[in-house]
């Protein structure tokens, strides 16, 4: 940061390394989307312009292709370095993405708690906290989570296929609580 | 009074008052770790209020917002790390206080600065009430369309130098809103004949997505930053003094705040500024501001915390969110069958009065709070990043998950994680989608119903307040092309 929030903010809108990228590929999005409106809305004879089921979707896809367009004009010039790393980098997230799915699809099968339990620890180890107290802080923060929200909020988060092999009054508590 | 009294006795619950504590608390400890914020917090306990009483899941909600940004001053203050986005100008002056070894005069001066500019606004709010309760039930369908028009109009200016970036964010919002079934002729769009995109996008999955996964994705990715402050010792009520020295600072940022506060689209961050501006215009010490004044600390910090407060009277009069967490407000409301809008004013004032008495009373728990745990809180925001993105992630899957159960609603949520996520760090803003989603919804819904005793274009604004609005809008378009031909001009110069 300067030492004038001006400057900052002109900084804040000078194009960043990746913004060329987002701008092509969002205006190519848009472009296909609006090539759909025909197929993918519907224009019935009768009624209002306004009233059409394609009005609104048209007003925002056009609007998306004209202000994309008009981005990628403004972020052509000038050239900004480290596009295709910034890009590159992007990818990243989706090794967390795969995490976060993967979790999603463990919660019915293994249950709330053993799977939150799981997740908090394998990330946390992932990302690098190998010693006892940040496994077991990660171990807490999923029981705390569980907790909060399954046996105390009773958030609708259905109970694992797992707990099926418990004994009659456990599963009954493990489904409603954990 | 009758009104006072059945506001009070909406609010004198054991439960509410203690959803009113935990979402104060919650707030501010939320607002005081660097990279959460309240926008996260409130998607990701949205879903999980569900099943309280209404009033008891508003207040708590309420609380986070109202409270989030006297938090976001600890870190900014002592750690030159803004705990919210918009708490970055508090930085400028607060942390050279710090470095001078004023941390405590800082913080102190920020509590009250922030308290000030919270009381302020809600009085403007109560002050105000009798005004919007007159206005309000004016508003028809054409009011309510023209007032969301200028709405979006105004996001996507308030985005200097990013308008072209802004405008197709927000035409994107206004696009996602039309996916699924449409509700008057039950055609389908953009479903692409997938039962799943039938029920359209549900705007609380892409505000998890686009606020919470994303921001985890964002401190999973990079590095790990584990901020560190030293403990404060001694008390932090000198600040309440001090700003009575500097009142009118106080006052007028305040009143900036509140105006800004209460146009759809403008919010802090331009109150901020011009409130900054006008500090450092009419100091007697201009040199001092980004070095360690005071002055410069209690305008960032009065006008930030004197918006919320302000931002809920459009949205509670005419149903028309602001900003990001307003428009996520109003999805809490219509969660809980609180319908925002003209018919509020009228057949539910109580209601109205209850959530201004919430609001004041959320501000003196935090400023109590504050005063009794800020080394508490120091010990808080030390907390590691990336297990802070990790954090994150795990809350995330509470919000999208105990929507319906949907797997597919994770996938989306994820989904829009990723997009947020590039959105961030090529620094594209993220709240023109929700208001897109939310104002064009508005739009969509409010033209067909008005255009029904429209003949001709000019019937459209030959009310009074639609004339004004109408009218407004040329303005405000009129001056920003103005000001880019101006532009143009010097440039060729």
């Amino acid at each position: 940061m300067t030492d004038h929030p001006a400057q900052d903010l002109n900084d804040l809108h000078a194009p960043k390394p990746g913004e060329l990228i987002f701008a092509i590929l969002f205006l190519g999005f848009a472009a296909v989307m609006l090539s759909q409106l025909g197929d993918q809305t519907k224009f019935s004879s009768s009624g209002k312009l306004f009233a059409q089921p394609r009005f609104w979707s048209a007003v925002g896809v056009i609007g998306m292709v004209v202000f994309g367009a008009l981005h990628l004009v403004t972020v052509l010039r000038p050239r900004v370095a480290g596009e295709l790393a910034e890009a590159i980098s992007w990818l990243r997230s989706l090794e967390y993405l795969v995490a976060f799915m993967v979790y999603v699809w463990a919660v019915p099968q293994l249950g709330y708690l053993p799977s939150t339990i799981l997740f908090t620890v394998l990330l946390a180890l992932r990302l690098g906290y190998r010693d006892r107290r940040s496994l077991l802080a990660a171990v807490a923060t999923g029981v705390v989570i569980v907790l909060v929200f399954k046996t105390a909020l009773s958030v609708k988060i259905p109970g694992g296929a797992i707990y099926e092999y418990l004994p009659a009054g456990l599963r009954s508590f493990m489904i409603l609580r954990f | 009074m009758d009104l006072l009294f059945s506001g009070i006795v909406i609010l004198a619950r054991w439960d509410v008052l203690a959803a009113l504590l935990i979402g104060s608390v919650g707030g501010v400890i939320i607002g005081a770790i660097p990279g959460v914020g309240a926008a996260v917090a409130i998607a990701i306990l949205l879903p999980a209020t569900f099943s309280l009483d209404p009033i008891v899941g508003l207040t708590a909600l309420l609380g986070i917002y109202g409270s989030s940004m006297y938090g976001g001053a600890i870190p900014a203050v002592l750690i030159n790390t803004p705990g919210t986005a918009v708490n970055a100008l508090t930085t400028y002056d607060g942390y050279p206080m710090t470095k001078r070894g004023e941390g405590r005069r800082a913080l102190s001066l920020a509590y009250s600065a922030s308290f000030f500019g919270g009381v302020f606004s809600i009085i403007c709010l109560i002050v105000l009430s009798p005004v919007l309760a007159w206005i309000a039930p004016q508003f028809g369908s054409r009011e309510i369309f023209l007032a969301a028009l200028l709405g979006i109009i105004l996001v996507v200016l308030a985005h200097r130098g990013q308008i072209f970036a802004a405008g197709a964010l927000a035409c994107f919002g206004i696009w996602l809103n039309t996916i699924g079934m449409e509700p008057i002729q039950y055609t389908r769009r953009y479903t692409f004949d997938q039962s799943w995109l039938a029920g359209g996008v549900d705007l609380i999955v892409v505000v998890l997505g686009l606020f919470a996964i994303s921001q985890a994705f964002l401190l999973l990715v990079d590095k790990d930053n584990a901020p560190k402050a030293a403990a404060l010792s001694g008390g932090l009520f000198q600040g309440f003094a001090e700003l009575f020295r500097h009142k009118r600072v106080a006052a007028t940022s305040s009143a900036y705040g509140v105006l800004m506060g209460m146009i759809p689209g403008v919010g802090e961050f331009t109150a901020q500024f011009m409130s900054y501006t006008t500090a450092q215009r009419t100091s007697k010490n201009p040199g001092l501001f980004g070095k360690g004044s005071p002055e410069g600390l209690i305008a960032s910090e009065a006008a930030n915390n004197a918006v919320p407060s302000a931002a809920m009277i459009p949205l509670l009069a005419l149903g028309i969110p602001g900003e990001a967490l307003t428009a996520m407000m109003l999805s809490v409301f219509y969660v809980h069958n609180v319908i925002p809008g003209p018919n509020l004013f009228q057949n539910q004032m109580d209601f109205v009065v209850a959530l201004y008495i919430a609001l004041l009373i959320l501000n003196v728990l935090v400023v109590v709070f504050l005063l009794m745990s800020t080394n508490l809180l120091l010990k808080i925001i030390q907390i590691p990043t990336r297990f802070l993105g990790m954090t994150i992630l795990t809350l995330a899957f509470v919000g999208v998950y105990s929507l319906r159960n949907s797997s597919v609603d994770c996938a989306i949520a994820a989904g829009f994680g990723v997009f947020g996520f590039i959105l961030k760090r090529v620094n594209l803003p993220i709240v023109p989608i929700i208001l897109g989603m939310v104002l064009g919804g508005i739009m969509e819904a409010k033209l067909r119903t008005s255009m029904g005793r429209v003949k001709t274009p000019l019937d459209f604004i030959d009310r009074p307040i639609a004339f004004i609005l109408f009218c407004i809008i040329v303005i405000v378009l009129a001056s920003h092309f103005w000001r880019v031909w101006q532009a143009y001009q010097k440039g060729r110069k």
